[in-house]
């Protein structure tokens, strides 16, 4: 798993590659700490080169999210969500809780 | 059949899911079909090594991934704490983002995503058996 992040001026463009596991998710959690620690409330997540997220990821997405939304300091979203992982995030009923975009240009400016 | 004993150890989760992955494909599972697989047999791994196991060192996992027919059966043998799935609450898909508990899900996951999910306890240790049809 690789994470990589690019700061915008009102967000951060967050993208995750590989698999996230059990195994990988506390690395996954500490990148996404990495951004809130610095006050970075606002995070598109590109998952476009992600292959792989059990639940163990699931839980990182809605711990980052509870800190983000939290006095309505931001939101997370989610880019190019590849179909698979969309499908498991519906099946554990988190589509509801992020808003998802085709495009991450498109997410960096709905903020 | 393919029988293979791992570590308990979530480092060995990718190769856990090559080997399922493996065998369905091998069995003509369509693609999507393997990565729910594989997402069940994380799942199922992961409960065993983080409850099962909680705290035990140089713990093993047993795994087996055969296709019988049209079917897939995916079972995993542990010697930890025997597993109560009728313990396991479903969890609130509906709850808002502040109510909402993950404890659970990897269960509830894996009952969606098989076609059948069973537990066994002994004293030789605990048996989980999950089979898929393809579809």
């Amino acid at each position: 798993m690789e994470v990589t992040t690019q700061e915008f001026k009102h967000c951060d463009l967050i993208t995750v590659k590989g698999r996230v596991d059990s195994s990988t998710a506390p690395q996954f959690s500490k990148e996404l700490e990495k951004a809130t620690n610095n006050g970075r409330y606002k995070i598109v997540l590109d998952m476009i080169e992600l292959e792989y997220m059990s639940s163990a990821g699931f839980r990182a997405l809605l711990a980052t999210q509870r800190n983000c939304k939290r006095y309505n300091r931001g939101e997370v979203v989610l880019a190019r969500v590849p179909e698979r992982i969309r499908e498991a995030l519906e099946l554990a009923g988190f589509t509801e809780l992020f808003k998802t975009f085709s495009d991450p240009i498109e997410a960096v400016g709905s903020f | 059949m393919i029988s293979t004993t791992f570590p308990a150890r979530f480092e060995y989760l990718d190769e856990i899911r090559d080997m399922v992955a493996e065998t369905a494909r091998a069995g003509g599972f369509s693609e999507k079909t393997i990565y729910s697989l594989q997402l069940a047999a994380d799942e199922a791994a992961t409960n065993i090594i983080e409850h099962a196991y909680a705290g035990v060192k140089n713990a093993t996992l047993s795994v087996t991934c055969e296709i019988q027919g049209d079917k897939i059966i995916i079972t995993m043998h542990d010697t930890g704490k025997s597993f109560d799935s009728s313990s396991v609450k479903e969890p609130n898909l509906k709850a808002d983002l502040a109510e909402r508990q993950i404890g659970g899900l990897g269960v509830y996951l894996m009952r969606k995503l098989m076609d059948t999910v069973r537990y066994e306890s002994s004293k030789s240790g605990n048996l989980l058996t999950m089979t898929k049809r393809r579809e």
